[in-house]
């Protein structure tokens, strides 16, 4: 059967993408979750860290830095940091500029969803009009050697330092929400609002709090992704959207669904290459979404972190 | 037990002065006057759509008012966001109980507690005296308790905020009589313990036993204010809000 056929070899890519949709995912399930809202211009937040780390470890390789030894874990971390630094710069923007004007009318859901795709399609042209429209590589960061063989597939140091650094930082997330007094205060906005403000949390700083912490994650994806691939002004794009699948195939508003939908989505869309072209690739993710709101809309895990009701 | 003791019994703890709130194009509120002193249960009675929740939500700042003022402690508070008033020592025991369906009842305590740095461990030794049921069920989902439970959360839960004036909204809706009366027994207790409290209720009759004055609130406006006892024995209060036909 084809599945079976080169499983290994295309399981390897599927979790290392994966962990990435993963990264994204959360972003778009946290904002979910205080604003019922799907922030559609998450995705170029994305594509901003992908800039960010390109031009980071470019200024690096002019500074003389080369991928060997403790400059290549130089590179990494800066370009990380710089990623993610960058998405929650524009991530906080975007809600200040783009959204709390809404709220602050009262604006009906459509006007929201609206804004959220003008914002998207503002920053990506913005991005495409100020650093060109071209797919630009990131500069090596590391010898990409092959670290083992599993089942005969090879495990690349890329493969390895992606998936680690978004495992990482997906566990960090999962304590500080579930732990942290910051993440009560997130918790307890998206579960009811309007109580949470009773109590003394300060709705429209978790608001930020969250696209924030979204836009850590987003933008740290942005740079691996980019590092993975390249970087380009529409980078965001597909990858927003499938994260978005991802998102919903966990259950929107569940930040674990995120993460286990994320990988989940990663896992079948590059198995299901052994079975068809890679041409069809970006099919499966769209299958799945529809797949799931067909017969179970509120995702594999349902929504834990907002509304019970 | 706080350690100030009530300085004066006449002191206006909350005072509202002409108070109107609107909903857009539709008053709630028609300038509602009312007072509450230190150390006192006042109940504020009335129908479905009188307008009691939308008076506690403008005190606790969920709704701006269009015009008059909300002074605590003769301090002006109308206007302030609600995350403000918190700290100002004002809880808020939301209609229909609220809790966070999610969080367990330990966490929903803490967040009771959100405007300290460190969740208060006498607030919670009180709470859990008060409540023994919360403590068993500390680590228990909040969504999973009985509504009886669920009141006692709520209430619970705005008290770990150390507040001077405790608003409860109905808390004796959608209960069985039983718990009603438990429930009012240790709303009793909170306010021996030194919380002034107003009580917003549909039950007039358990309301009236527990407070010291009551107003009546119908369609935005005050038409009764006096001494429970007064109001218990009023025929129009009688026939409206103690379940009796108006002969």
């Amino acid at each position: 059967m084809c599945l079976t056929q080169h499983f290994w070899q295309f399981l390897v890519p599927g979790i290392t993408l994966g962990s990435l949709y993963a990264l994204i995912a959360i972003g778009y399930t946290l904002v979910y979750g205080v604003l019922q809202l799907i922030n559609f211009a998450h995705s170029e937040v994305f594509m901003t860290g992908g800039f960010a780390g390109l031009f980071i470890t470019q200024a690096l390789v002019t500074a003389g830095l080369t991928p060997h030894g403790a400059d290549s874990v130089l590179y990494t971390v800066t370009g990380l940091v710089g990623g993610a630094v960058f998405g929650a710069v524009v991530a906080f923007l975007l809600e200040r500029v783009a959204y709390r004007p809404l709220r602050r009318r009262n604006a009906p859901r459509l006007v929201y969803l609206i804004t959220a795709i003008g914002a998207s399609l503002f920053l990506s042209n913005l991005a495409g009009k100020l650093f060109g429209r071209d797919r630009t590589n990131i500069p090596e960061l590391y010898a990409n050697d092959v670290v083992f063989t599993l089942f005969g597939a090879q495990v690349r140091v890329q493969q390895l330092v992606i998936i680690g650094t978004a495992l990482a930082m997906m566990l960090l997330l999962d304590t500080v929400v579930n732990r942290s007094k910051l993440g009560a205060g997130i918790r307890a906005v998206a579960q009811d609002a309007q109580t949470a403000s009773l109590m003394g949390v300060n709705i429209n700083r978790v608001i930020s709090q969250t696209f924030v912490i979204g836009g850590l994650l987003g933008g740290a994806a942005g740079f691996l992704f980019g590092s993975y691939l390249n970087v380009h002004y529409q980078m965001g794009f597909l990858p927003g959207i499938k994260a978005f699948a991802a998102a919903v195939l966990g259950g929107i508003g569940n930040i674990r669904g995120a993460m286990l939908g994320g990988l989940l989505l990663g896992i079948v869309e590059s198995v299901s290459q052994s079975c068809m072209s890679s041409q069809w690739i970006d099919v499966v993710a769209f299958v799945v979404l529809i797949l799931v709101l067909m017969f179970r809309p509120t995702g594999i895990l349902g929504q834990r972190l907002g509304r019970a009701a | 037990m706080t350690s100030e003791a009530p300085s004066s019994s006449s002191t206006a703890v909350l005072e509202l002065r002409g108070l109107h709130v609107s909903y857009g194009a539709i008053e709630a509120l028609k300038g509602v006057d009312l007072v509450v002193n230190e150390g006192e249960v006042v109940t504020l009675l009335g129908a479905n759509g009188a307008g009691k929740t939308t008076t506690l939500q403008a005190i606790s700042g969920l709704l701006k008012p269009r015009a008059g003022e909300i002074r605590f402690h003769g301090e002006r508070v109308d206007g302030i966001p609600p995350h403000e008033v918190v700290a100002l020592g004002i809880g808020h025991a939301p209609e229909g109980r609220r809790v966070f369906p999610l969080m367990s009842v330990l966490e929903n305590l803490r967040m009771g507690a959100y405007r300290f740095r460190r969740v208060p461990r006498e607030e919670l030794d009180r709470v859990f005296g008060l409540f023994p049921v919360l403590a068993q069920r500390r680590n228990q989902e909040a969504g999973t308790l009985s509504g009886g439970e669920q009141q006692m959360l709520a209430i619970g839960r705005a008290l770990m905020g150390r507040p001077n004036l405790l608003l409860l909204d109905e808390p004796s809706m959608g209960l069985a009589p039983l718990i009603v009366s438990q429930i009012f027994d240790i709303i009793q207790e909170i306010n021996q313990q030194g919380t002034t409290v107003l009580l917003v209720e549909q039950n007039a009759a358990q309301a009236l036993k527990l407070a010291a004055r009551g107003y009546v609130l119908e369609t935005g406006t005050i038409v009764m204010s006096a001494p429970a006892r007064e109001l218990l024995s009023n025929p129009r209060v009688r026939a409206a809000y103690l379940g009796e036909g108006a002969e």
